[in-house]
């Protein structure tokens, strides 16, 4: 489905991505991780058109989509949420995702109807629903808290029907308690909507509770990968990275 | 039954409507009557400001530009040889001549204007606005230079409207203000409105969902331009004219100075900030020269004393008391 074929990408002097070769299965929840500035994020600013790689080849669906804008590659199905909530603060819970709705079925060039009348409100409640977002519906983005925020996030590539589903440390910034809630809501999502699903988490225990396969990255580029059990024991990762027993092993974010 | 949102606003601008003419037949006082055409006049040229800067949040420096082509192209096209006194047609399609030859500068203008980001977006469309004003001002054969275009011009009666009437003069503002306001409210409340508020908020995202960014921009600008230039057309029509100073830069700081002072949030603050413009307009230079000065005062009150504009300021009130009465009833 997704296949990174000798990507690279330098910052100035910093190489941010180093020849890196990944392939993601369809239907797959697989994890990234690495410690902080291994190139978790710029690789996914890589997939979704926020970046150009220097070199190497991005192939969705077998095409190449290396350098194309984000809005071309998000309408060939690629989603993303961002490692810091990125949303309409003076737009409500309901109202951007009706917006989003509306994006994804081309009808946001229309002048002569009414936002509010649209049928997309339909399509934005279930989206709410699916999300757990029911009891802020009504709320202004800004004002919600940390976690619905990035449950926002998340909703908004949701509400684009995505094949492939790109999520930034969905955790970032959340108590323990709450970083199961929303790994468990993730799960759940991706259960549902049959897509593929990649997503960047500094905690280990909810990487190898949760994750299909693992990617580990290390100065731009590929250290590791495999199941948990692999990674747990790949010599290299415990050097490298973990540097110490898997089981109390954590990165702070 | 709650009626229909589009139903509703146009229900409210005729109320407007009528309440104006009421006020022309009531209060019989041409101090009066020029600070309501001024006002209709501004309120569109403000209010097509403030879809850029209130609902897209791109600030442009450079409007009047388009003020000024509606302008100039209505008061050349009502020189030329093609008008007489009796070409009922003229004004009509002067004025669509107008707006379609504005939109086509806008879209040139706005093409270039909106690959450049935040305040170098301002400064472009401030620099198109300064060519034109030289351009205006070296093509006296034209434009007659700095002096205008004078010489006036027929404004002959179409579908009995004789605008040459003072009163039917009034009317006909009143009600192109009217239209042109409740076209940009439909526009604000559309999807395609929905999509400025998101490019104003976190364009980077939006563009993740698939938006065209630079492609709303445009559209936007170009809907902008052309409504400000029927603002021009109407300015034009009551002086019989049209003059370089319009296209001027400190004519683009006017329907800011409204946008100021009425707000930027409220869809109707740009109206209020006209009328409350044109009115010290009006009674401070009737008594001082320091007409800079109490506008100054004026906006730092706002700026500073309520931190908004007066629409914004009263609207937050209402909404407040809404908030505060929903929860009593909770
Ligand atoms: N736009 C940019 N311009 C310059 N340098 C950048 C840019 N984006 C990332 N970098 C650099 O590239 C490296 C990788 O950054 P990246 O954000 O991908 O790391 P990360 O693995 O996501 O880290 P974190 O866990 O902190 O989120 C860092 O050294 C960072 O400073
Ligand atoms: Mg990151």
């Amino acid at each position: 489905m997704l296949r990174l074929e000798n990507v690279a990408k330098a910052f100035g002097g910093v190489i941010a991505t180093d020849d890196v070769s990944l392939a993601f299965a369809p239907g797959s929840l697989s994890a990234i991780i690495g410690p902080n500035g291994a190139g978790k994020t710029t690789i996914f600013n890589l997939i979704s058109g926020k970046l150009r790689p220097d070199s190497g080849r991005i192939l969705f669906d077998g095409e190449n989509i290396a350098g194309l804008d984000e809005t071309e590659i998000v309408r060939r199905g690629i989603g993303r949420a961002f490692q810091v909530a990125s949303i309409f603060p003076s737009l409500t819970v309901e109202e951007s995702l009706m917006a989003a709705v509306q994006s994804h079925r081309r009808q946001t060039l229309r002048m002569a109807e009414r936002f509010r009348h649209s049928n997309a409100r339909q399509r934005a409640g279930e989206i709410i629903d699916m999300t757990g977002l029911g009891a802020v519906a009504r709320d202004l983005s800004a004002n919600l808290s940390h976690g619905d925020q990035k449950l926002l996030d998340i909703a908004l590539a949701l509400a684009l029907e995505p094949r492939l589903l790109l999520l930034d440390e969905p955790t970032a910034g959340m108590g323990p308690e709450e970083r199961w809630q929303m790994i468990e809501r993730v799960r759940a999502l991706w259960q549902a909507e049959h897509m593929t699903l990649v997503f960047i988490e500094h905690d280990m225990d909810i990487v190898f509770e949760i994750a299909q396969s693992i990617r580990v990255l290390c100065y731009g580029a590929v250290l590791a990968e495999g199941t948990a059990e692999e990674i747990r024991a790949n010599p290299d990762v415990i050097e490298a990275y973990l540097g110490a027993p898997a089981e109390d092993a954590e990165v702070a974010p | 039954m709650r009626r229909s949102g589009p139903i509703r606003d146009m229900i409210f601008g005729l109320g407007v409507f009528v309440l104006l003419a009421l006020l022309y037949v009531l209060v019989d006082d041409a101090f009066v009557h020029d600070i309501i055409i001024k006002t209709c006049i501004f309120s569109i040229f403000a209010l097509s400001l403030n879809l850029l800067i209130g609902y897209l949040g791109l600030v442009a420096f450079g409007h009047a530009a388009f003020f000024a082509a509606g302008a100039y192209v209505f008061g050349l096209f009502m020189q030329s040889e093609y008008v007489g006194p009796d070409s009922a047609w003229a004004i009509p399609f002067g004025v669509l001549l107008a707006m379609v030859g504005s939109a086509v500068l806008a879209a040139a203008i706005g093409a270039i204007c909106i690959r450049a980001k935040a305040i170098y977006f301002s400064f472009l469309t401030l620099a198109f606005q300064m060519i034109l004003y030289s351009a205006i001002l070296a093509a006296v054969p034209i434009t007659g230079g700095d002096q205008g275009l004078m010489g006036g011009f027929p404004k002959p009666v179409f579908l009995g409207i004789d605008l040459a009437e003072a009163s039917h003069m009034y009317m006909f503002c009143a009600a192109l203000a009217i239209i042109a306001a409740l076209i940009m409210r439909q526009v604000v409340e559309s999807p395609f409105g929905y999509v400025l508020r998101m490019l104003r908020d976190n364009p980077d995202r939006a563009a993740f969902l698939g938006l065209k960014v630079k492609l709303y921009q445009w559209i936007t600008f170009v809907l902008a331009g052309t409504l400000a230039s029927l603002a021009g057309v109407l300015q034009s029509l009551l002086d019989i004219g049209a003059f370089p100073e319009w296209a001027f830069w400190a004519k683009s700081a006017e329907p800011l100075f409204m946008i100021l002072l009425g707000g930027m949030q409220t869809f109707l603050g740009p109206v209020l900030g006209a009328f409350i413009f044109e009115v010290l307009n009006a009674v401070v230079t009737a008594h001082t020269r320091y007409y800079g000065l109490v506008l100054g005062a004026v906006i730092l009150f706002f700026a500073l004393g309520l931190r908004r504009g007066l629409g914004d300021y009263i609207w937050q009130l209402v909404s407040d008391r809404r908030e505060a009465s929903g929860r009593a009833d909770a």
